[in-house]
């Protein structure tokens, strides 16, 4: 039983977000970089579980990108884990890097691909489902529990206006979500062991690139509270009926 | 030369989500001087030719034996053949739970450039520009499509739905799919609440509300407004609430009519996924709360003793209306 799990590096969830270059990137001064939250303590954390009833099953973790992704891996594999690829390119868009996933995922022959819902910057929520295409797998996404025998998965996943309960024989594609797994601090001890996993670094293969990022730009600013008396709460309900009219 | 815009349904209606795709893709067709085509696949008891009323002149509808909505796979192959057949340029999907599956899929198959969370009509003026959520809603990215087709996911809530009028012709289809590798063991449906995601309306609250005890009051008012009701990350976290119910930067991420925020104090990873609501109301005692720097509307008051007062407040409106 081998399990590959996909882990991106993002901003950190208190990051201030501004942008340098005519808006044209992402400004990085005094940002603390995190492995993508879904990543981290829904796949990843899942797959660790699993590992630890069944130490037989072989754990990997990938992801794309430069050496600056080197010390989110290191947590990644203090929290465990057996050994990490790291295909070293600059990530660009969804098909670039799925591309580089699945030609690893292929020579690899993972029985069990897992990747978050999305990551917390893009928002694309893409990547899982493209290796699943370029693989020719079964995808099943916004999963909130994962159970395994040696041959199927058995998945609780989120459906418009409720859950399923699905059977999907290995291999097969899933993206994580809350429900999953509860988040971890490593431990001195996964932070000893993990100095001396074993990081591959791989070079990346041709893909093409389909999307490009133009530019980015801010919200605008709201334009300040209007504040109503708490001892008068029916104007608020009078405010949002005749000059909002959303109610 | 066509759009097709994937339609998804319940079993008695075509879901708001993508009547909304529809205005869009209708929207799109026009700027691109060609016709927009619907394609609904399972089976459904909604008047297809009804969706000729949204500017849709012909609806393909695949619905015959072996088709799995759980699968994928399924799904992408059906989407894909009969975009290749209707010569379609722009395929469009709502950016709901199901899409989320397939339209990245369909993207590789197609070998189509795929932008996810578009939030408006592209700008054509200089090749194929469209805007999409990043940051989890605490910026906007604009991407250019390079490859000549193009697949979008429409938000919901991002564009109105539009209302032309006449009758769509509705064409059954079928497609070889392949045999099920998914198994659908149980299926559990929410019966009456309103979809989080594609709700107008939503009530939420947080820790501010001290216990799972005292959510009545959250209800009630969501109930009577119509709305959907959500929750902080503490509150979910403490299983108070439903995770489904978790907005914010690591649960949902929102763009309602109305956002109501009770007894939540705001928190950066919260606003981001409420930020795009177009009018927000902050509920909360402590006047330092960093929510009402994004708010339209506040009160600093007690919780329990003003949502009760808005209650009532509704419901003489709704008395006297």
């Amino acid at each position: 039983m081998k399990i590959l799990v996909c882990i991106s590096r993002t901003p950190d969830t208190t990051a201030k977000i501004a942008f340098t270059e005519n808006n044209t990137k992402f400004a990085t001064d005094g940002v603390q970089w995190i492995i993508n939250p879904y990543d981290e303590w829904y796949a990843l954390v899942r797959a660790i579980e699993l590992k630890e009833k069944d130490p037989t099953i072989t754990l990997h973790l990938i992801t794309v990108g430069d050496s600056e992704c080197d010390p989110i891996i290191r947590k990644a594999l203090a929290l465990g884990g057996d050994e990490a690829i790291r295909v070293n390119t600059a990530n660009t868009d969804a098909y670039f890097i799925s591309s580089q996933i699945a030609k690893i995922a292929k020579e690899g022959s993972y029985d069990l691909i897992m990747t978050g819902k999305e990551t917390i910057d893009h928002n694309g929520s893409s990547i899982g489902p493209m290796i699943a295409e370029l693989m020719d797998l079964p995808f099943v996404g916004l999963a909130t529990k994962l159970d395994i025998t040696s041959t199927s998965g058995s998945i609780s996943r989120e459906i418009e206006g409720g859950e399923e309960m699905l059977e999907v024989a290995f291999p097969f594609v899933i993206s994580c979500q809350k429900g999953m797994a509860e988040a971890r601090i490593p431990n001195m001890r996964g932070i000893m062991a993990a100095r001396t996993k074993p990081l591959n670094v791989s070079e990346p293969i041709a893909a093409d690139t389909l999307t490009n990022n133009i530019a980015f730009e801010l919200p605008p600013a709201k334009s300040g509270v209007r504040l109503i008396p708490a001892e008068t709460p029916e104007l608020l309900v009078k405010i949002l009926k005749e000059e909002a009219k959303v109610i | 030369m066509s759009v097709l815009i994937f339609t998804e349904h319940s079993e008695d209606s075509i879901k708001k989500s993508s009547l909304e795709s529809i205005s869009y893709g209708v929207a799109l067709a026009a700027k691109l001087n060609t016709e927009a085509i619907s394609l609904v696949i399972g089976n459904t008891n909604a008047n297809l030719a009804l969706l000729g009323e949204y500017g849709i002149k012909k609806v393909f509808h695949a619905n015959h034996a072996g088709i799995n909505l759980s699968d994928t796979r399924q799904l992408t192959n059906i989407i894909c053949d009969e975009a290749i057949k209707q010569h379609a340029d722009v395929i469009i999907f709502s950016n709901t739970i199901t899409a989320k599956g397939i339209a990245p899929r369909v993207s590789v198959r197609l070998k189509s450039g795929l932008v996810t969370g578009v939030v408006g009509l592209p700008d054509l003026t200089n090749g194929f520009t469209v805007k999409k959520n990043v940051f989890s809603g605490k910026a906007f990215s604009e991407i250019s499509i390079a490859t000549e087709k193009k697949v979008l996911t429409l938000n919901p809530n991002c564009f109105e739905i539009h209302k032309t009028g006449g009758l769509a012709e509705v064409i059954s289809i079928q497609t070889d799919v392949k045999e099920s590798g998914i198994k659908v063991t149980s299926v559990n449906k929410i019966e009456g609440e309103i979809p989080l995601a594609e709700a107008e309306k939503v009530v939420s609250a947080g820790r501010g509300l001290k216990g799972p005890e005292n959510w009545g009051m959250v209800e009630e008012l969501a109930k009577l407004l119509g709305a959907a009701t959500a929750c902080s990350r503490p509150v979910s976290d403490s299983d108070w609430r439903p995770h489904h119910e978790h907005v914010g930067q690591t649960g949902l991420s929102i763009a309602p009519n109305l956002y109501i925020a009770i007894g939540i104090s705001g928190a950066i990873q919260h606003l981001a996924g409420v930020n795009r609501s177009k009018t927000i109301v902050v509920i909360n005692k402590d006047p330092e709360a960093p929510f009402f720097k994004a708010a339209d509307y506040g009160i600093v008051g007690d919780a329990f003793e003003v949502v009760p007062k808005i209650i009532s407040a509704i419901k003489e409106l709704k008395n006297a209306g």
